[in-house]
């Protein structure tokens, strides 16, 4: 079919892209013979895996551990406080504003308040990911309950439906492409705010270990661990698309 | 008539916001006969959806009666409403059927038989086939009969259109009146119709009711003599041209 065809060509079309982009990396290095330590080239990047002393596996662990915890754990809160501001009228009237103050704070200054009153490890570092991705998630999944065509309300209510079916029914449904569009924006920021804390402080991790190779100029060890972040990254934001093209039909999805 | 399905007599809606008063209906008088298809017809402002409103029971009225059902025809005011907006307000998440099934699970009516129901009603509506499709993928004529589909699917005696074809495109829209006067011959049912068309007003109501604008009241409430099954020539005949002059004259058109 053409559709299949097209889809292809589009495909196939990034995958040069990109393929491209390394080709041209390798030249760059290779022909300009820059020295490794301001550019490694892709192979020098690679065979940075193989320097046990980094302890990849380990640090890849504690990276993602830090990103899914701090990002799931604001999705639950953040989606549990935006379903109260649903329920109840007072309650969003008296803490929205609130939550819109507090989201004028760039979370990154929290940093150093966060080192001293939970000291370094995972723990500080999920909250660094789920203080930085809380609110687009609370403010997206708000918005979507709030979008509820009064017509449609007028049509439930002729036929004396309750609150909880309209809920169930007409809002829920209709906030998920919202509540998604919020979630993948948080996929991207809770990356950013694990390495903030690890960077801030911490003793393992992939961000640590930046800072670590740092000190020897090892800049392959940085760019392979650039490289594992952003597939960390990758790695979330892909589950969260997967997980919405299964409840969310086609149409009602958001760019 | 004999008994009147639906009886207004001096229905008057005033809104009030602070201080300021709005005079949204007044002076509405008129009796529905079972099965009628009465056309609400008037300009912006003349109350024509907050008349709808009251009849639905969705706003109170300030004054004056408003009775619905009658001895023979008793109404049920939670399940015997079906509505149909503007927009088709189709949900978006929800196949063709499953959206016609709404009102039959927001009343928790039998399963089985209102989806046997639901499609029956979707051939009715002419969408025999589209059942298990999105609304996306519906044109917005074929969007607004599943609309109708839906507030038929419980069955109920009084049906309310709040100018249903309003968004259509003007062929759509001759198309759409034809086909929702077979199907109000066939589902035989109570309609009230609001529009701002005129020649729409006249071609489907079996009564036609004006309404005017500044003050907001009701100018006029006639019987439409034109035989039933209603065809696009009769748009052409005397007594159509009658009958839509009589409204123009009374809108300050003419």
């Amino acid at each position: 079919m053409g559709t299949n065809r097209e889809a292809l060509q589009r495909y196939s079309l990034a995958v040069v892209s990109h393929l491209l982009l390394v080709a041209a990396w390798h030249f760059f290095v290779v022909v300009g013979k820059v020295p490794s330590f301001v550019l490694p080239s892709p192979q020098a990047t690679l065979n940075a895996l193989l320097i046990p002393n980094y302890r990849w596996f380990e640090n890849i662990a504690v990276t993602g551990i830090e990103i899914f915890g701090g990002y799931i754990l604001a999705v639950v809160i953040g989606i549990t406080i935006a379903l109260l501001f649903s329920w109840s009228r007072w309650l969003e009237m008296a803490v929205m504003p609130l939550l819109v103050s507090l989201n004028m704070i760039p979370k990154v200054a929290l940093g150093p308040l966060i080192i001293v009153w939970f000291k370094y490890g995972i723990g500080p570092n999920i909250m660094m990911a789920f203080a930085i991705c809380f609110f687009p998630i609370v403010l997206t999944t708000a918005r979507g309950l709030r979008e509820v065509e009064p017509d449609l309300l007028d049509l439930v209510r002729t036929l004396k439906g309750s609150r909880w079916q309209v809920f169930t029914k007409i809002q829920l449904p209709g906030a998920l492409p919202y509540i998604f569009s919020g979630m993948k924006v948080a996929a991207i920021l809770a990356v950013a705010g694990a390495i903030v804390g690890e960077f801030l402080g911490s003793d393992r991790g992939l961000g640590y270990l930046m800072l670590q190779v740092q000190v020897t100029l090892d800049t392959a060890a940085m760019f392979m661990a650039v490289i594992l972040i952003t597939l960390l990254g990758g790695l979330l934001y892909l589950m969260v698309l997967g997980l919405e093209r299964l409840l969310v039909v086609q149409d009602a999805r958001l760019g | 008539m004999a008994e009147p399905f639906v009886h207004l007599a001096g229905v008057k809606k005033v809104y009030r916001t602070g201080r300021a008063q709005f005079l949204a209906v007044s002076e509405v008088t008129f009796d529905v006969a079972a099965g009628e298809l009465v056309a609400l017809v008037g300009p912006s402002g003349c109350g024509k959806t907050t008349l709808l409103k009251i009849l639905a029971g969705l706003h109170p009225h300030d004054s004056g009666e408003v009775v619905t059902g009658s001895v023979s025809q008793p109404f049920d005011p939670s399940r015997d409403i079906g509505m149909v907006f503007q927009q088709p307000l189709l949900l978006k998440w929800r196949r063709v059927i499953d959206n016609v099934l709404l009102p039959a699970e927001i009343l928790g009516l039998p399963v089985a038989a209102s989806r046997e129901r639901a499609r029956e009603l979707l051939a009715l509506v002419g969408l025999e086939g589209s059942e298990d499709k999105y609304p996306y993928q519906l044109s917005g004529g074929m969007q607004q009969r599943a609309a109708i589909a839906r507030a038929l699917v419980h069955d109920p005696k009084l049906i309310l259109m709040d100018e249903p074809f309003g968004a259509l495109d003007a062929l759509t829209r001759e198309k759409m009146n034809l086909e929702l006067l077979r199907i109000w011959e066939q589902a035989k049912k109570t309609i009230v119709f609001v529009t701002h068309g005129i020649t729409e007003a006249v071609f489907l109501g079996t009564r036609v009711v004006v309404l005017t604008a500044g003050p907001a009241r009701m100018a006029d409430n006639f019987l439409v003599e034109l035989p039933h099954p209603r065809t696009l020539d009769m748009k052409t005949q005397d007594k159509f041209g009658e009958y839509t002059r009589r409204i123009y004259r009374l809108l300050g058109m003419e």
